[in-house]
């Protein structure tokens, strides 16, 4: 046991006493009104899945074409997750370290997925990289690849979706970040790329794995940027979600059930883990 | 300026060089950062109001007074009118207990508050199928009363407030906290009610960083399609929302109307972009120092 948790005072009540007014209404409020919209509905869904029976539920996720959609939505959120946190870092660094003109313009266009709706995002996407498309023309007869219209249609459109989570994480805790300690280590000798990787790097390492779980955690549910951009052919470009749209299409509640229990539990998890992260980083350097 | 203080700014120069990059380093950074948000964000921005106007402003015009677009842009506005005062009252009472107040499950309940956005929106629509569907423990009750959720109005607005309910509260809960309660411990002493307090002392020192949650949470609830989707049955004229409405005009075959329409969510994106923009530049303080979404 540390010193400081001795040092605490015991805590009788479930809360700490305020002269506040209001507890009551405002967490009571909040307690209804996420009961209303969150844990019942989700409830139900449990509710459902557990009435499949482990046979049935096995079944289902382990179908050829289900496991093939859900390696295809986690594979693609993990390429487009790594892309993000390569460049979303060194947009992030860029946005704090360099003062040039237009930056505040750059710094508000990172935001545009946030605001920009998925639909929207996606038939752009989807022109841009057609065969006939600015972009899907020019890169199909340079280097013959073949982006819209196919799995790697995919990974583009999570990298469009999930770029801001790992510029915003990253970007409040390099600001804060003491600058003396890269100069105690250029005085020390450390070259420039010795400090950023050995110094700079470790104190930014949980803020960069958080904004890439949120960009991993967004990337496996989206649905509405990817099937413009993707032919949504089974087994090629068969996102996970739309397998659960087709199933319910097809008034199969078990299969889109199983499905979506699946991809819920590893949001759980995710979440889970994001909140992990963040506690380390409160721990080892003061800030989230 | 004082010898003492240009040595001293001589000084912070010297130490900004030792520490940062060289120009061609700085230069080369700053170009790949471009050209990335370049390609991957902006390009897609223009493509829109490019391909809107492809077939001149005629077929532009034409596509925005359809008479299913009309209807569509009034559902959406209706549900956006439901939802996000909903979820504003309830970011407010999220934000309140949980910043003012010290309490166990804290941690717990804003994890719940984060879920919607790590639940895929198909993830979403579909629990609401389940709840209110013909197959559920409600649906035949429902049915027996005749009241219509799923496949129609209500269904939506559930759904958009299920997506949605995160954003004003997760903005305002970072600024409340860094706030502290100081200044509402004075007002409550020297006699002044809940209601007063919160209303004179609170709200006043919010009030930038709550717009941006609207906006935000506006914007959303304006443009969410994957859970309104599985729950909305596209019925044309009557439970399509203008993201919705999209997806037929191009699938269709009719891609400038789409876009078109596009062009008025985007519009909306960019208006909600610039003044967060705009609150950032004037009331540095007043937003958050961290954006999650």
């Amino acid at each position: 046991m540390t010193p400081k948790a001795i040092s605490k005072p015991p805590r009788a009540n479930w809360r700490r006493r305020s002269v506040l007014p209001g507890f009551g209404l405002s967490l009571g409020y909040t307690i209804a009104y996420l009961s209303l919209v969150v844990l019942i509905p989700l409830a139900g869904l449990g509710i459902s899945s557990a009435s499949l029976g482990w046979n049935e539920f096995w079944a289902i996720a382990f179908d050829p074409r289900v496991a093939a959609a859900l390696q295809l939505s986690f594979g693609a959120a993990l390429l487009a997750a790594i892309v993000n946190t390569v460049f979303g870092v060194l947009i992030a660094w860029v946005l704090v370290r360099y003062r040039f003109p237009g930056r505040r313009w750059l710094d508000a266009a990172v935001d545009l997925p946030f605001a920009l709706p998925t639909a929207v995002a996606g038939i752009a996407l989807a022109t841009l990289y057609a065969p006939n498309g600015v972009f899907g023309a020019t890169l199909e007869s340079v280097f013959g690849l073949k982006i819209g219209f196919s799995a790697i249609g995919v990974v583009f459109a999570l990298i469009f979706v999930g770029l801001p989570f790992v510029v915003r994480t990253v970007q409040p805790v390099l600001e804060e970040i003491d600058r003396e300690t890269e100069e105690v280590s250029a005085t020390l000798g450390a070259g420039r790329w010795r400090t950023v990787t050995r110094v700079i790097m470790p104190g930014l390492l949980p803020a960069i794995l958080t904004g890439f779980a949120l960009s991993f955690a967004r990337g496996v549910g989206e649905y509405g940027s990817v099937i413009f951009i993707a032919n949504n052919l089974p087994f090629q470009s068969e996102i996970a979600p739309l397998l659960i749209v087709i199933k319910l299409d097809e008034h199969n509640y078990a299969g889109a059930t199983a499905i979506a229990t699946i991809m819920l539990v590893i949001a759980f998890v995710m979440l889970f883990v994001i909140n992990l992260l963040q506690a380390w980083s409160r721990k080892w350097f003061g800030h989230d | 300026m004082t010898e003492a203080e240009k040595s001293v700014m001589a000084t912070r120069r010297r130490q900004k060089q030792a520490v940062g990059e060289g120009p061609l380093t700085r230069a080369a950074l700053i170009a790949v950062a471009l050209a990335f948000l370049g390609i991957m964000l902006i390009a897609p921005l223009l493509v829109v109001f490019a391909e809107a106007f492809s077939r001149g402003a005629g077929v532009f015009f034409d596509a925005l007074v359809a008479p299913h677009t009309m209807s569509a842009l009034q559902l959406t506005l209706l549900v956006a009118a439901i939802a996000v005062p909903a979820n504003l009252v309830f970011g407010i009472a999220a934000a309140w207990a949980i910043t003012k107040f010290d309490f166990k499950g804290k941690a717990f309940l804003l994890t719940l508050i984060d879920l919607p956005f790590a639940v895929s929106p198909v993830v979403s629509g579909l629990i609401f199928v389940l709840l209110f569907g013909a197959n559920s423990a409600l649906g035949p009750w429902l049915d027996e009363m005749n009241i219509k959720i799923l496949f129609a109005v209500p269904g939506i607005v559930i759904a958009t407030i299920f997506i949605t309910f995160p954003f004003i509260a997760r903005e305002l809960i970072p600024l409340m906290e860094q706030q502290g309660s100081s200044e509402e411990e004075a007002a409550v002493s020297l006699g002044a009610g809940g209601w007063r307090t919160f209303f004179l002392v609170t709200l006043p020192n919010v009030k930038w960083g709550l717009l941006y949650g609207v906006l935000l949470c506006n914007a959303r609830a304006m443009g969410e399609f994957g859970a309104v989707s599985v729950v909305s049955g596209h019925i044309r004229g009557q439970t399509n929302t203008l993201p919705l409405h999209i997806e037929i005009l191009y699938h269709d075959n009719k891609a400038a109307a789409a876009f078109a329409v596009a062009s008025l969510l985007a519009m909306l994106a960019l208006v909600t972009l610039a003044v967060k923009t705009v609150l950032e530049a004037r009331f540095a303080g007043s937003l958050a120092a961290q954006r999650r979404h």
